[in-house]
């Protein structure tokens, strides 16, 4: 197993957010959290990479390991944790810098200062990314300067310059138009031979296209896991039957 | 509209203009009486003259500004090299690392600073400043007036100024920037300076530039603490004169309604004037083009 | 191309991220310092006056007005110019600062003519105080002939303080809610009934701070006052806006260039008073921000 959650709970303040949450992905597949909002699959996401650390008042309690290491425990440095675990945010966040310097900054901030490397590794990124075609020739313009979509995927080649393992994607697609979503979701099924990725959305059909396996959140619990054709076409409980055929939510 | 409504808007209304109206006082009469001390004085000699001695007999008058402006400058540049670095540093630790609580201590305490009335600091940086520098480096050949300690003491005023109007800047930074470089594992020493500082530059620029302007504008610091010498010097042990400290030094003796001196607070007045309008606009101008990025 | 991440926690290229961490750690103690500096300053500042000053103060010391002899003077005229000047500035300067803030935010927010206005109350906030000195003896004591009074200082300070007030009366204005406006006006209410009715009480308390705040600044001022002839050496207090005044900065300035060293002390003992004036009106003015805000929340 690359990930295993075991009973993860997460208080924000007095708010008991996530209650209990075990589930366990195996390596380079894509499972996607699904759920109404406010149901935890976002928190649950960010404990992957300990994102939950940066908000002031927030307690992560259970264990989480991650190729059998578990990532909450003192001796995890969380900036090392958090170059093996990527994360894509669900509105495109580029740097307001040029697009090279976007893809390049994680090398530089690991202390990576051989050109040569950086401008190969950022090749691979943007090809890996399905933007290489499209930017090639404008690399030192501002990252700004792209459409929604190539910033989403600028964010994406950002991520794997780091070589990590793992990518989270946050509602990657929800700010997007069909044309570009349709493109995430194919650099999705294509990154999956490489990266074990978890992707949060509120898209069914999404979840349905891009992913093997979905899990269902309802108010902080984890209430389904399954292969995403069964809970689909089978849900063993009620509460996904009327989520997935769209009766709240 | 009924009659005391159209009233009410007539008097807000004026009140109002009233800005206005101070503006044009403002300018009519810097340049109404610098007019009449450049029909005494030609104005490349107060522009280019190295010696200020409007008080001395007649023939030995000299009507250079340059000296009281190397006195502002030098001033000037000894507060921003205190309140610049230090003002960043702490706008940094506080947009980035601090907890809220300890933002919300230490801010209220650091703008107690910029309270404190100018008189005072005035007062401690003659009484304490320049006698506490003069006895840790004796070597140094510190005069009792100088430009050094009303300099820091100076910064210390404005800090307050660079660091929260920086802190704002910082703090208007997008959180999703700091959660795109956090997510890479970048430090946040990484994240402050190669994100957030380079996003929020223009913000930080507006508060050094403010910072600057009110530094040169400054007058009771550096009239208790400078000196009276109007001297063409950069080195900040010895004793200046400002633009500020001269107009003060004038009118506190008694200056005759057409006499040269009474003439020359205005030039000095109107010099200070264009310096800080040309500072403030520039301000102005950049918190118009950042407030565009991110909204 | 991905690495395990028990590989990587592993690897010793960690060595390059150490320095990263203790960049990250020494930081924190550089930016501690920095903000010490700010406090320490601060802390040595009012030591230093205190030490200077305070067994200087006695009752004589407020009874007693400008003298010769150190020992015979004392801040009674001082003070008094000071409560004048605080009176008449706050008598000129609220009604006009908050009329000028309320016709900016809820008559005339987004013309042409409030841009104009706009830029203009920002350069004068950034004018040195000086200058307004220059245009209180042009203006108040030469060419309307009311020489170095009460009334002159108060009118300088008054145009020095306004932008201040006009500021805050704007953002407290802002922080009543778009739909109260309508709310009111729904009901049949006019502009200035819906203003005087429902704006003003809901935001009093927003003005009233940023107003006691500016006449803090205000008292603290030597400048201007110097410029337009305020008097160093009186020993009345003014029965009349029409007479000559001191006030505190003023007295304090004239101790300060005084050669002797008990005159010194004298400056140190006014100083004492003057903070406690001005700390007093800052803290009044943050405790009246801090309960309103935790009053109302919209």
């Amino acid at each position: 197993m690359k990930i295993e959650a075991q009973d993860v709970h997460v208080y924000y303040g007095l708010d008991h957010t996530l209650k209990g949450v075990s589930l366990s992905v195996k390596k380079n597949t894509v499972t996607a959290l699904i759920g109404p909002s406010g149901c935890g699959k976002s928190t649950f996401l960010r404990c992957m990479n300990r994102m939950n650390d940066l908000i002031d008042n927030c307690q992560v309690k259970g264990n989480i390991l991650i190729d059998g290491v578990d990532i909450n425990s003192p001796s995890v440095n969380t900036n090392e944790l958090r170059k093996a675990v990527g994360m894509v945010f669900q509105k495109p966040n580029p740097f307001p810098k040029s697009i090279f310097e976007n893809v390049a900054y994680g090398l530089r901030v690991n202390g990576i200062s051989n050109k040569e490397y950086i401008n190969d590794k950022v090749e691979w990124s943007l090809k890996q990314a399905a933007l290489w075609d499209e930017v090639k020739d404008k690399l030192k313009k501002s990252a700004l300067a792209l459409s929604g979509g190539q910033q989403q995927r600028l964010c994406i080649a950002r991520a794997l310059a780091v070589e990590p393992s793992i990518l989270l994607m946050d509602e990657p697609a929800s700010a997007l138009d069909p044309i570009s979503t349709s493109k995430i979701e194919e650099l999705i099924y294509n990154l999956k031979a490489s990266y074990t990725i978890m992707i949060v959305t509120h898209n069914m059909q999404q979840a349905s296209r891009t992913s093997d396996k979905t899990a269902f959140f309802y108010m902080g619990e984890l209430v389904e896991y399954d292969d995403t054709r069964t809970l689909f076409t089978n849900p063993k409980k009620e509460r996904t039957q009327n989520y997935i055929t769209g009766r709240f939510g | 509209m009924k009659r005391s409504e159209k009233f009410i808007e007539a008097f807000l209304f004026a009140c109002s203009l009233l800005t206005i109206l101070t503006t044009v006082g403002i300018i009519s009469v810097l340049l109404f009486e610098t007019a009449r001390f450049f029909q005494v004085v030609p104005i490349w000699d107060f522009l280019t003259d190295t010696e200020w001695s409007p008080s001395f007999a007649k023939d030995q008058q000299h009507f250079g500004i340059l000296p009281l402006l190397a006195g502002t400058f030098l001033t000037t540049f000894i507060a921003m090299c205190v309140a610049v670095p230090l003002g960043i540093t702490i706008a940094v630790y506080l947009s980035e690392y601090a907890t809220s609580r300890v933002r919300n201590i230490v801010k209220p305490v650091l703008e107690i600073l910029a309270s404190i009335p100018t008189i005072v600091y005035g007062y401690f940086a003659l009484a304490f400043v320049t006698p506490f520098i003069q006895s840790l480096f004796p070597s140094l050949e510190l005069s009792n007036f100088n430009a050094l300690a009303p300099g820091i003491i100076m910064g210390i005023m404005i800090l307050p100024l660079v660091s929260s109007l920086s802190e704002d800047a910082l703090y208007a930074v997008p959180r999703a920037l700091r959660e795109g470089s956090y997510a890479m594992g970048a430090t946040k020493f990484q994240t402050a300076f190669k994100v957030i500082i380079p996003a929020a530059l223009s913000g930080i620029a507006v508060s050094i530039i403010l910072a600057l302007s009110r530094a040169v504008g400054e007058t009771m610091i550096v009239a208790i603490a400078a000196g009276n010498k109007p001297t063409l010097t950069f080195n900040p042990l010895n004793q200046v004169q400002t633009a500020t400290t001269y107009i003060v030094q004038t009118v506190n003796g008694d200056v005759a309604n057409d006499s040269i001196e009474y003439k020359t607070i205005y030039a000095v007045g109107m010099s200070l004037f264009v310096i800080t309008l040309l500072l403030n606009n520039i301000s102005f101008w950049l918190k118009k083009r950042y407030q565009q990025v991110y909204k | 191309m991905a690495k395990k991440l028990g590989k990587r926690m592993r690897q010793k290229h960690v060595r390059k991220n150490k320095w990263y961490e203790f960049q990250d750690k020494s930081y924190k103690f550089i930016a501690l310092f920095a903000t010490g500096i700010g406090i320490l300053v601060l802390c040595v500042l009012l030591y230093d006056v205190f030490s200077d000053g305070f067994g200087r103060i006695n009752m004589e010391f407020f009874q007693d007005s400008s003298s010769r002899r150190a020992s015979k003077a004392g801040i009674y005229a001082a003070l008094g110019g000071t409560l004048w000047i605080m009176g008449l500035t706050t008598l000129i300067a609220f009604p006009i600062g908050i009329g000028a803030g309320i016709y900016l935010e809820e008559y005339n927010s987004k013309s042409r003519m409030s841009n104009i206005l706009e830029i203009n109350i920002s350069n004068l906030a950034g004018i040195p105080s000086i200058i307004y000195g220059l245009l209180g003896l042009e203006i108040f004591s030469r060419t309307l002939m009311l020489g170095d009074t009460a009334i002159t200082g108060a009118l300088t300070l008054s145009l020095l303080i306004l932008p201040i007030i006009i500021v805050s009366t704007r953002e407290a204005l802002k922080t009543v809610p778009y739909n109260l406006r309508e709310a009111s006006l729904a009901l049949g209410a006019t502009k200035w009934q819906t203003i005087w009715y429902q704006i003003l009480p809901a935001s009093i308390p927003g003005i009233v701070t940023g107003a006691i705040l500016a006449i803090s600044r205000a008292i603290g001022e030597t400048a201007p006052l110097i410029v337009i002839g305020a008097a160093t050496y009186i020993t009345s207090v003014p029965t009349w806006p029409t007479e000559s005044f001191t006030v505190l900065p003023i007295q304090i300035f004239y101790w300060i260039g005084k050669p002797q060293h008990d005159f010194q002390v004298n400056a140190a003992a006014a100083i004492i008073i003057l903070l406690a004036i001005t700390f007093i009106m800052n803290g009044a003015a943050v405790y009246l921000r801090y309960r309103w805000q935790k009053k109302i929340k919209w």
